[in-house]
């Protein structure tokens, strides 16, 4: 059950229900192969540094989940079915990046040495 | 021999240039991550590319964790390939 982040632009034209609806069905799709979410952090809508699809914005969605080797392919495959998703990225997180990521989600980096230069 | 033109025996001491240090050793930092833009700004310049190592001081090892957090970045458009004046 190693950890991975998936990180989705939706196009900018997608409604409100209509991201949380996708939202919820790829969170239960990775639930019914047999991953669990961790933590889903839904960003909205922000402009993109160069256009996809011709698009400016994008909406995005970042989702941290741990699963079995397998439930990756077979999230791709529903992903790149799916047109309302621009671009999408799995990266798969080692044990200082999930660290890194239960820090920042509770309490954040507490300031200890200023960070000159 | 122009009159103010103060010719000096040996060559004016430059101040030292600041000791680098890789900053990821130094405050204990073991992940570079992708999202974050701020700090991924301070190891790329105007024009938005990758600093190289002599210039931001990093240790190899880190350098290859900032490159591809900043490929990682680029590719979901969160920082440009190429621009300018990007600060």
């Amino acid at each position: 059950m190693s950890n991975y982040e998936l990180m989705v632009i939706f196009t900018p034209v997608l409604s409100e229900e209509d991201f949380k609806a996708s939202q919820k069905k790829y969170q239960d799709m990775i639930a019914s192969f047999g991953g669990a979410t961790v933590h889903s952090n839904p960003w909205g809508l922000k402009s993109l540094a160069y256009p996809i699809q011709k698009k400016t914005t994008g909406i995005y969605w970042v989702l941290e989940y741990s699963g079995p080797t397998d439930l990756n392919e077979k999230l791709k495959i529903q992903i790149l079915r799916d047109e309302q998703i621009m671009r999408h990225m799995i990266t798969k997180l080692d044990k200082y990046a999930v660290e890194y990521n239960h820090v920042k989600r509770n309490g954040g980096f507490a300031v200890k040495q200023k960070m000159e230069a | 021999m122009a009159k103010n033109e103060i010719k000096y025996l040996t060559a004016i001491k430059q101040e030292k240039p600041k000791k680098k240090f890789c900053r990821f050793k130094k405050y204990g930092i073991k992940y570079v991550d992708y999202k974050d833009i701020e700090f991924l700004k301070k190891f790329i310049n105007e024009q938005g590319k990758l600093l190289p190592r002599r210039l931001s001081g990093n240790s190899l090892k880190y350098q290859r964790k900032v490159q591809d957090a900043v490929k990682k970045a680029r590719q979901m458009s969160l920082l440009p390939f190429v621009t300018d004046l990007l600060k």
